[in-house]
């Protein structure tokens, strides 16, 4: 036994765990690039930090419970109505927009939790396609409300702190964007990192086992569910704030497939996975879509069946298995 | 050979199993008194493990009742049991692959500590759980490949970890499926010493085909065959058995 005062070998080795690496650190670093190589690109730069939000929720559940989800997109796009509606009847100052879009999507990922937690595998996912395939309908049929495949109309958003104007070249777009992301990815890595993530790789480890250690997978599996539906609501809010509007395809089938494929680009289970997986999906179809707008797929389609027979832990998956092979020698 | 009046700790009533026309437990009444070292034996196929699987809840009985420490849990689910205090290892290892043999007893402290569910703050700042989960690793002799991921470690080492989780629990009754299973006998002592040596409170209840181990550590023995209790006595009333002989020991000396 240790003395009590001092930290022992066991806990000290759980802390190195979740120490910063200089990689990550020059990974935020590198993320302020834009404001100064590519001023003109902010905008997009904003829509990668957004969806690289949104890939990190769904790692949550995916990466970390082993929760297979294809209809993410449905918080999403819970998020981006909640926040673009909000603006338009209630007032138009982002921070309580966010809360808002944050709570309602919460809701929906608590209800549904109840439902999603008791399944797994094909069925877990033909629950949650079919569930992101109902979301779609409601926000297409209640043209009313949310504009339907028109969109929603008359989005106006406030200045941050009353100050810093949403404009066209997107400054306050990435600013805002990329603090959201950094601090729910401090959260996030936070929560990996904690009990409760230690318990969520025990049910993507083995979920029968889970209950012949005394836990209670389904009450864990809720839980990660809620908290990653709040955030893809978050992120669909951002998006549609920063964009002053919100489309039918923030909630389309296609936002939760593509969320999906940056994932498994960039590697699932491993907090960056979504955030690399979504820079290179977001830069290649700006890219792509640049060269032949109809066909940027084509593209996508490699990259995914490379990158899957190549490298079954993603991009990620792979660079760190490189590394460890360079550090042995 | 009547021991004095001791608590019994896990009891079954009259407890029925069938999978379709298929009986799998009949009429099993069983009682584990506090601290006792009891042997499961039977062919293959006479329903051992499912006799766990019953008793941890991983299989609803079609008839009949279990009793934990007097408590009726037949309705309870299985981490509802394992909380009351009753564990299980399982014979095919059904561990953690890809964490390390800390961070799976840890997992299991954090359960049953009830902290599992925090998630803002880091795991390290629990010392007691951790502290707790080493513990329990090096007990078992698993200290110094406790950082190592559960899929690298040895076959011999997975099966300690099998019982580590289980210990993590904190059980007063640990029923263990073949502990040994695939473990090479001159190991196979080995870890039935690691289990010898749990405290004197702990209620054992234990699957072995190898009767040296049986007679070895078992201070009851319990024979089941096609379902049902076929007898059971200390080691030494069983080994004498000539029916115990015939539909047992005499067709299969090592499992």
């Amino acid at each position: 036994m240790a003395p009590t005062d001092t930290i022992s070998a066991p806990q000290l080795y759980l802390q190195s765990l979740s120490r910063w690496s200089a990689i990550e650190i020059a990974f935020w670093l590198a993320t302020l690039l834009p404001f100064f190589l590519f001023p003109n690109y902010l905008s997009l730069a904003s829509q990668i930090a957004i969806t690289a939000l949104f890939a990190l929720s769904l790692d949550l559940i995916l990466g970390y419970a082993g929760v297979v989800s294809l209809g993410h997109a449905a918080f999403f796009g819970i998020g981006a109505y909640s926040a673009g509606l909000f603006s338009k009847f209630v007032w138009g100052e982002p921070f309580s927009g966010l809360l808002v879009a944050a709570l309602l999507a919460g809701l929906a990922g608590y209800a549904t939790s109840f439902i999603i937690c008791r399944f797994r595998h094909l069925t877990l996912i033909m629950l949650t396609l079919g569930l992101g395939l109902l979301a779609f309908e409601v926000a297409n049929s209640a043209h009313w409300l949310t504009g339907g495949s028109d969109g929603l109309q008359g989005v106006r958003i406030r200045p941050l702190f009353g100050i810093f104007k949403f404009d066209l070249y997107g400054y306050t777009a990435y600013s805002y964007s990329l603090t959201a992301l950094f601090l729910f990815f401090l959260g996030m890595r936070r929560l990996v990192n904690s009990p409760f993530g230690l318990a969520l790789r025990g049910i993507r480890e083995n979920l029968v086992r889970m209950p012949a250690i005394g836990a209670a997978s389904r009450a864990h599996i809720r839980k990660a569910y809620t908290i990653a539906a709040t955030v893809a609501g978050i992120a669909g809010a951002l998006l549609t704030q920063t964009t002053e509007s919100a489309a039918l395809e923030s909630i389309s089938f296609q936002r939760s497939a593509d969320v999906l494929v940056m994932l498994v680009l960039g590697g699932a289970g491993r907090l960056y996975g979504g955030l690399i997986g979504a820079i290179i999906f977001m830069i290649a179809r700006d890219q792509f879509s640049g060269i032949a707008p109809q066909y940027w797929y084509f593209w996508i389609g490699i990259l995914l069946i490379v990158v899957v027979m190549l490298l079954p832990n993603g991009i990620l998956g792979g660079l760190s298995k490189i590394l460890a092979r360079w550090r042995r020698k | 050979m009547e021991a004095e009046v001791t608590e019994i700790v896990l009891s079954t009533r009259r407890l029925d199993k069938n999978f379709g026309s298929l009986v799998v437990a009949r009429n099993i009444e069983l009682n584990l008194p506090k601290g006792a070292r009891y042997a499961l034996i039977g062919p293959n196929g006479a329903g051992k493990t499912t006799l766990i699987n019953l008793m941890t809840g991983m299989l609803k009985p079609n008839a009949g009742q279990i009793f934990l420490g007097g408590e009726d849990v037949t309705a309870l689910e299985p981490q509802e049991r394992v909380q009351r205090g009753l564990a299980r290892t399982f014979q095919i290892n059904t561990l953690f692959p890809g964490l390390n043999a800390l961070e799976a007893v840890t997992l299991a402290v954090c359960e049953r500590r009830n902290i599992a569910g925090e998630f803002w703050r880091n795991v390290a700042v629990h010392r007691e759980a951790i502290e707790e989960a080493h513990d329990i690793l090096v007990r078992l002799r698993l200290g110094d490949s406790c950082y190592q991921v559960t899929r690298e470690l040895p076959y011999g080492r997975q099966r300690l970890l099998e019982i580590a989780l289980a210990l993590a629990t904190k059980p007063k009754v640990l029923l263990l499926d073949e502990p040994a299973a695939g473990v090479p006998q001159e190991e196979s002592g080995d870890i039935f010493e690691a289990v010898a040596s749990l405290s004197d409170d702990l209620t054992l209840l234990f699957i072995e085909h190898d009767m040296h181990v049986v007679f070895r550590f078992a201070s009851h023995i319990i024979v089941l065959v096609g379902g049902a209790i076929f007898t059971e006595g200390p080691p030494a009333e069983i080994a004498a058995d000539p029916g115990v002989r015939e539909v047992y020991l005499g067709k299969r000396k090592h499992g």
